[in-house]
């Protein structure tokens, strides 16, 4: 939910932290995680307001997103269908009859003043999702329920410090907002995690994404909010060295605490790795842990108190008498559970098959984010260790060095074929290949266009290069008599002139062949 | 047809028109002329809206002049609509000052079916706040009067529709009912008015009181005029979820037919005797008589869980109401206060100061109770038993009507008290309600239609119909069957007996 009732605490210094090594040699992290995810249908979920982002504030609204007397709101089948789909995915039982229910509380952007959701009676339940890891290791992540609801308006708090309400001037409220579908998918406490909490954590959400994406049911953009995670994060005593340990799970579960508005993967891991680290330092000095909400700040890599979050928080949940239930047809659960794409563990296992990837390379290519991308590469042509070669290797380098995902670097799967297939014909040499990827980064155009243009090809023309060739052999006949004599490495010498002399654009196997053909034709 | 236009039927009037005798601007000028004449004593209308019935009017004229004939048959018909139903561009208070000011910006899905019949809407009635109340005493504008004697109620909530019809300043009028608000005003001031099937009628655009109880009606002087209005507003809409997708029933031909011959008609054990005026008991029992001799026999069927309908629905309407009138909080429309002596008020604080000031008394109550009946730890002890006990009144229902084809009761359980008496007595004031709120709780239909004056004061009482979901036909058959009767035995319709009002004009002079 996004903020609910008010209450903010006085924002204090800087709070104290252990060192990681500190936290997990001491401490058991357990993990839960709430994402919302926007679902992606043309109509809000309850009227039929488009969903677009980013429209001119409060011109996607009408009486019943805007919570107007006497309005009424009805289900959009697609949202149902929709979050069907993801239960599915995520293993879990889909309920043969549910309802929706209001969670009650005020607030500014919600039109209603309660928000319809799903209470005890969710859409699906009681399901898991394999994560791999980065050491090619599985963690099964239990899922506890996945429950359709409503988003919220937002607002914007002008002036004040802080930009949230508290000391704000006045506050604008957009409901465009209100209304869009949104699916909350709650993990089990995951416990066993150990010092992986962080990396399992990220695992995770990057997997629910990669997952959501492959069912086609939200655009999952956590730039733009239509992913968002809540990270529960609390510490327990450590029991031994094994944290999937019998002893270690009799160990009570420790106060949490729940850090909002981490939206980007790599948030994920640093707002867990800081709660642990928070905690670590919080209950070393002997003080407990405040349940409560806090606030994750990308910026500084910090998080600060929120609201004190009590389990009396009281949202009058009741089933929601505007709405009849749900009892989806067991024939069409079945339909859309055939209907369902491949998951993605096992297209990759698939996927490496195919490619002939060994599992450190797969393992590479999965962490640089590049199986989607190899995918469509090799879809337009290209070989795929080529495909490899650039994703996995050159572009991840550039990506990561400048802080992006590959998919935003401005280079297109089949830019990248091309590029492979010039290599592959031998038009390009490796080095050759790296200036037009510099000029296709630069947005000079496709490869063909960009070697082309700047004169880069391997000299191909027999001519120029005998020429070449025969020049170098003629300034060299103590090395021409080694190889006569079976001293073929020497070769190797002549091979490098030639190159020098054409300037690196002759193809080196080329210049071999021409060599061995003039001096030792009987064992070309 | 009667030649005083607005003592004249809606059925008369629909017959005239058709028959281009008088013209929809005559009967909505004759009916803006009542209002103007006598609306100062009865307190109806919460808003008249002149130009708009008359422009309403003038269009069907035109219509029918051009020989239009996708016209109506209702069309010209002048109605009142109870204001607790949005009105594009025509104020709707609930009678509450919360709303104070709001134009709707769009119809409800029932006033649109008025407008696309051609019937004028001459304006709102006056109802308890948020339809909380059985007297029109909690309206935030003042309580509308008992035509039959101005010192009593009209009942509640919807006594400014009942009235209206009763002091003959509309021929029709819209009400709503969740847990008698149509059918008590009925009898109480010795009109007809039924509550249909929950889901037979729209609810988009009724400003929800509770949403799984309330529903908009039909309100008019006779068992036909109801149900030609009936069928106009009823059937399947699909901006309403609880909406049922079925065609409305007969309505119109079982009230022209008032056929009863070989029907069971069970009387409700727990709904007659004690805690009934005896007026009020001494006309049912003739009433009953009356359908006897009409061709219906009689058994009497047992509802043992209705002793605990009253009790239920005080926890269910708050609790929904809780939340459905949580949206009242000054930030998007309505009334907004400031508090007192806080400069810089917080959001919070002005919805605080906004919902004191701008709800009632009664309002507040409920929405105090709700709030603590839904309230984590008292959940399954308060909303969770009462949900139990519908389940169990809708089972003593389903067996009653095993035994038979309709149900019958006295609607309320004395006739219109003075304004004020039980103002201060709120368990008396919930009590008026004890007969008609089953129906709401099983979400089947119900009438009400006068049985006579109780003679010891001399006014109406009314008689209940129940009939199973989706039989609202039945009601209709029985309903008229009881009319015709009761006007053979009284010479002419209950309402020939009440008084003159005093009209602005006599007061003047
Ligand atoms: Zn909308």
């Amino acid at each position: 939910m996004s903020d609910a009732p008010v209450s903010y605490a006085p924002s204090g210094g800087p709070d104290e932290v252990c060192s990681y090594e500190d936290t997990v040699a001491a401490y058991d992290p357990v993990l839960g995680l709430e994402v919302h995810v926007e679902l992606g249908t043309k109509t809000k979920m309850f009227c039929g307001c488009p969903t677009e982002f980013g429209a001119d504030p409060n011109t996607q609204v009408c009486p019943v997103c805007l919570g107007l007397p006497g309005a009424l709101p009805v289900v959009n089948e697609t949202g149902v269908e929709s979050a069907i789909k993801i239960g599915l995915a995520l293993n879990c039982e889909i309920a043969t009859w549910c309802r929706f229910a209001r969670k009650n509380y005020f607030y500014p952007d919600m039109p209603k003043n309660f928000q319809t959701s799903q209470y005890d009676e969710p859409i699906a339940f009681n399901g898991w999702l394999d994560v791999l890891l980065e050491d090619g290791s599985t963690y099964r992540v239990p899922i506890e329920r996945a429950h359709m609801e409503e988003d919220t308006g937002k607002s914007t708090h002008v002036g004040g410090a802080t930009g949230r309400i508290h000391g704000a001037d006045y506050s604008l409220v957009d409901y465009n907002r209100a209304g869009i579908p949104l699916i909350e998918i709650v993990t089990k406490p995951m416990t066993g995690v150990g010092d992986r909490a962080p990396e399992i954590a990220k695992a995770y959400v990057g997997a629910l994404r990669d997952l959501l994406r492959a069912l086609g049911v939200s655009d999952v953009k956590m730039e733009q909010g239509s992913l968002r995670c809540d990270a529960n994060v609390s510490l327990r005593a450590k029991v031994g060295d094994d944290p999937g340990s019998e002893a270690q799970q009799e160990v009570p579960l420790g106060t949490r605490t729940e850090t909002k508005n981490v939206n980007s993967l790599r948030s994920v891991e640093r707002a867990v790795r800081y709660e642990m680290t928070r905690h670590a330092a919080v209950l070393s000095a002997g003080q407990t842990i405040v349940q409560e909400t806090r606030h994750w700040h990308e910026d500084t890599g910090v998080t600060t108190s929120g609201r004190v979050k009590s389990d009396a928080e009281d949202y009058r949940y009741f089933p929601e008498p505007d709405l009849v239930p749900i009892a989806p047809d067991r024939e069409w659960v079945e339909r859309l559970r055939a209907s369902l794409p491949e998951p993605p563990a096992q297209r990759r296992r698939r996927l490496q098959e195919t490619w002939g990837f060994s599992d450190l390379e797969m393992r590479d290519v999965v962490n640089a984010g590049a199986v989607e991308l190899i995918e469509a590469t090799v879809a337009a042509g290209a070989t795929p260790a080529g495909a490899r070669k650039w994703w996995g290797g050159e572009l991840a380098r550039r990506a990561n060095a400048d802080g992006r995902d590959l998919g935003d670097m401005g280079v297109t799967p089949a830019a990248i074929a091309q590029l492979d297939g010039l290599v592959q014909s031998g038009r390009l040499n490796d080095s050759m290949a790296r200036q037009v990827l510099d000029g296709v980064l630069a947005g000079e155009g496709m490869p063909l266009h960009v070697a082309d243009a700047r004169g880069l090809a391997v000299v191909q023309d027999d001519g120029a290069l005998t020429e070449a060739v025969n020049t170098v052999l003629a300034a060299n006949p103590d090395l021409v008599d080694k190889i006569r004599a079976g001293k073929v490495q020497a070769a190797g010498a002549l091979i490098g002139q030639v190159m020098k002399a054409t300037k690196g654009q002759a193809d080196a196997a080329k210049v071999r062949q021409l060599i061995m053909d003039t001096v030792a034709p009987e064992q070309g | 047809m009667n030649h005083d236009i607005t003592r004249a039927s809606a059925a008369e009037l629909a017959d005239a028109l058709g028959r281009k005798e008088i013209s929809a601007v005559e009967v909505t000028q004759a009916h803006l002329d009542r209002i103007a004449a006598v609306d100062g004593a009865v307190h109806s209308y919460l808003h008249v809206d002149a130009h708009g019935a008359l422009e309403a009017a003038r269009e069907v004229d035109d219509r029918r002049a051009a020989g239009d004939d996708e016209l109506h048959v209702m069309a010209g018909v002048p109605i009142a609509v109870k204001d607790v139903m949005t009105t594009k561009g025509l104020p709707t208070t609930c009678g509450s000052r919360i709303l104070e000011g709001w134009i709707p910006p769009y119809d409800a899905t029932l006033v649109t079916k008025l407008r696309a019949a051609g019937m004028p809407i001459l304006g709102k009635t006056n109802m308890d706040e948020f339809a909380m109340g059985s007297s029109t005493e909690h309206s935030a504008y003042g309580p509308s009067r008992n035509p039959w004697d101005l010192d009593r109620i009209p009942g509640g909530s919807g006594g400014g529709s009942s009235s209206v019809i009763a002091s003959f300043q509309a021929p029709l009028a819209i009400g709503t009912d969740t847990g008698g608000s149509i059918r008590q005003p009925a009898a109480v001031t010795g009109t007809v008015g039924t509550k249909p099937t929950y889901g037979g009628v729209s609810r988009y655009g009724l400003v929800a009181l509770a949403s799984s109880l309330d529903q908009a009606g039909p309100c008019a002087r006779t068992v036909l005029d109801t149900a030609l209005l009936h069928a106009v507003i009823g059937g399947y809409d699909p901006r309403d979820s609880t909406s049922i997708h079925a065609p409305v029933p007969q309505v119109v031909r079982a009230a022209q037919r008032a056929d009863v011959s070989g029907m069971r008609i069970g009387v409700v054990k727990q709904l007659t005797g004690e805690g009934y005026q005896a007026g009020v008991q001494q006309r049912f029992d003739e009433a009953v008589a009356l359908l006897v001799d009409a061709g219906a026999q009689v058994v009497e069927v047992d509802c043992p869980n209705f002793q605990y309908a009253l009790a239920a629905y005080y926890l269910i309407l708050p609790s929904e109401a809780s939340s459905n009138l949580a949206k009242f909080d000054a930030m998007r429309y309505g009334l907004r206060v400031g508090p007192d002596g806080i400069p810089d008020p917080s959001a919070e604080q002005v919805m605080a100061a906004s919902r004191d000031a701008g709800f009632g008394d009664e309002v507040k109550r409920r929405i105090i109770l709700g709030t603590y009946a839904l309230s984590s730890g008292y959940y399954d002890a308060y909303y969770g038993q009462a949900q139990k006990v519908r389940r169990l009144i809708a089972q003593d229902f389903d067996r009653a009507f095993a035994q038979a084809d309709v149900l019958v009761s006295p609607t309320a359980p004395t006739t219109a008290f003075r304004v004020g008496e039980k103002l201060d007595d709120v368990m008396a004031m919930y009590l008026n309600d004890v007969a008609t709120i089953p129906a709401n709780l099983a979400g089947i239909p119900g009438m009400s239609v006068p049985s006579g004056l109780a003679p010891e004061d001399g006014l109406p009482t009314g008689l209940q119909i129940l009939a199973p979901a989706m039989a609202d036909d039945r009601l209709y058959a029985v309903g008229a069957a009881l009319e015709r009767a009761l006007h053979a035995k009284w010479g002419g319709p209950l309402l020939a007996n009440a008084p003159e009002l005093p009209t602005a004009a006599t007061k003047e002079a």
